[in-house]
Parts: C-alpha cells; structure tokens; sequence
C-alpha cells in the first residue's frame, strides 16, 4: 500500500503565462522596442483614440489587436497605415502571453517600433496576464461615471497611466473631471493623468510625449545593461 | 473573473508534478491566495471539479490559504495590512494607499499517493 505524502510546488499559477510575458518582453527589448498593454471598459474610445495617436505619430508603430470576434478594429487600425494583427480570444475574456508571442511573430516588428496591445475590453481579468508590456495604459471615458476606479480598483491600480479620454463630452455629461483623477489616485496615489479626445485632438501631444520619453528611458536603461 | 483559466493553469503545473509512475494520485493541492487576487473562491471551487476530470487530480481535496492585503500609505509612509481594497489606512486614515502584497496566487504544495 502507498503512502501519502506532501510534495512542495511553489509555483505561480500564472506562472506559464509569465514564462511566455518574459520572452516576449526579451524580444522587444532586443528589438529596441516600447510596448503599452491598453487596457478598459468596452466603449472607452481606444480604437479611436489609437487611430488619432498613430495618425500624429512619426515613429514606426505596430498594433496587436484584440476581441473576442470580428477584425473589425484591425481593420481601422490598417487603415492609418500602420501594421496589425487581430487576435480573436474566442470565448476568452483576455490577451495572454501566448497569444501575444504568436502576434508578434505574425507582425515582424522592427528596431525601434511602438507596439500598442489593445486588450480585451474588459476592467477585471487582463489586470492580472502579463503580456510582456512595459507598461499598462488604462483608458477611462468620461461618461463611464467618476466611480469606475473605485468599482474596479485593480485595472487602475496596475496601470501607469490613465488616459481620461472624450473629455470633449464632459460639458455635456454632467461630470466633475476632477473627480475622476481624485478617484483615480485614491486608488493609485502613482498614477499618471492625461486628459484627451480624439475627437478635438487635445492632450494628444502629451500622451506621444509621454510614450516618446518613456521609449527613451527604456532604450537608455536597455544600453546600460 | 477568470476561474476557469487559473484552474487550466494549476491543471498543467500539477500534471508535470505528478508525471511520475510513482504518484498513482493527487489527494488535495494547496493554494496561496492574496486577498487582493481578485479570485471567487466559489468560482475556483465549481471550475476545480469539472479542469480536473481526467487527471491524477480528479477529486482532490482542493485548500485555499489566505494571505493578507499590504499596502504603503502615502500620508504616513507605513506599510500597513488592510482587508478591503479601499480601506483607509489603519494607522493615520489616510485614504491614499497602494497596494503592494496580497496579489498573490500560487500553488504552495500537494499532498499524494
């Protein structure tokens, strides 16, 4: 008769997704690339507001997009010129590791490329699948309602920056844009805020700004190494 | 949010654990969760029983260990531990804090046959 007994694991259950993030993250660092994983609600204008950053961006850019169906949002990405590969996630709630391993190769990034993942539009499960990104960008519409942060604390939590974005609407919304960037920062006193809209174009500047300088921080710190 | 993945990520670690000849079965398999995980443990629990059909693991016991929310607060500078997300901070109140443990999510052991 066997016997019971105890085996030690001490292991992340994510841990696979994390090997794929890792290689992922390797390649483009390789590449000299910058990666941001966007994350939202559905309906928060990130296809849009893609379109509009790539139209006033001058750099190489390379787009991973993803939904559960359709190449809908490919499609308008194609049409900016800019490359992309739709991946359709099926029944699956989010992007991981994997499948951004198996865009990327489909994609053929080149040296010094801004990559955007558009996730799943979905607040609760990309929070917690690394891709390999360098930095998650959440973007919140401002007829979303000021509370967003605080009913899904963990997406604004594990973003960098918040693109508080069709602030265009907001004189027709009824809605206090500082109480959105208060809520935000009640639950992620780091968190960077950018106010834009496609539609007028504002704060589009500093968003490039940003994603240029952090691209640079990466490339010095990569050199560095 | 995502039980059912999380279960298919637990299914693949503990297929390659108890690979061997040796291990006929997996009785129970002990998890360490964060309370800022995000996991439903009511959801963990149902997908458990239908990710682990077919395997070693089929009708092991499954244990959930808590592990505790930690966060730095930016007024007072402590880390401090909290139950609730947005929890003031225990020691000045301060409302402005970050997490920083209580995200976890691991396979800590497995008990076997």
């Amino acid at each position: 008769m066997s016997q019971e007994r105890l085996i030690e694991i001490e292991t992340g259950i994510l841990s696979e997704n994390d090997r794929h993030a890792q290689i992922n993250r390797r390649r483009l660092a390789d590449l000299g690339a910058y990666a941001v994983n966007l994350v939202s609600s559905p309906g928060s204008g990130k296809t849009t507001l893609l379109c509009a950053t790539i139209r006033a961006m001058t750099g190489p850019v390379a787009v991973i997009e993803g939904d559960q169906q359709t190449t809908n949002d490919a499609d308008r990405i194609r049409e900016t010129g800019a490359p992309a590969c739709q991946v359709n996630t099926g029944k699956g709630c989010h992007l991981d590791g994997h499948m951004v391993g198996h865009a990327l190769d489909h994609l053929g990034i080149g040296q010094d490329t801004t990559l955007f993942i558009e996730n799943v539009g979905n607040l609760v499960c990309p929070a917690a699948f690394d891709l390999g990104e360098d930095a998650k960008v959440a973007i919140l519409s401002v007829t979303e309602g000021e509370d967003k942060p605080l009913k899904y604390p963990d997406m604004f939590t594990a973003a960098r920056l918040a693109l508080l974005n069709k602030v265009d609407l907001a004189p027709h919304c009824d809605v206090d844009l500082d109480l959105y960037e208060a809520n935000l920062r009640r639950v992620n006193p780091g968190i960077e805020i950018i106010r834009t809209s496609a539609r007028t174009g504002e704060g589009l500047e500093a968003w490039i700004g940003w994603l240029a300088s952090e691209a640079a921080a990466k490339r010095r710190k990569t050199a560095a190494e | 949010m995502h039980e059912m993945s999380l279960c298919e990520g637990i299914r693949r670690v503990v297929d390659q654990a108890a690979a061997s000849d040796e291990i006929a079965r997996v009785t129970r398999v002990r998890l360490e969760i964060g309370r800022f995980a995000g996991v439903e443990k009511h959801a963990l629990t149902f997908a458990w029983d239908i990710v682990m059909k077919g395997s070693k693991a089929e009708g092991a016991a499954l244990e959930m260990i808590d592990l505790p929310g930690v966060a730095l607060c930016y007024d007072c500078m402590k880390q401090v531990e909290i139950a609730d997300r947005l929890d003031p901070c225990p020691d000045c109140g301060g409302g402005k804090l970050m997490p920083e443990g209580g995200d976890e999510m691991r396979i800590k052991d497995m008990e076997v046959i």
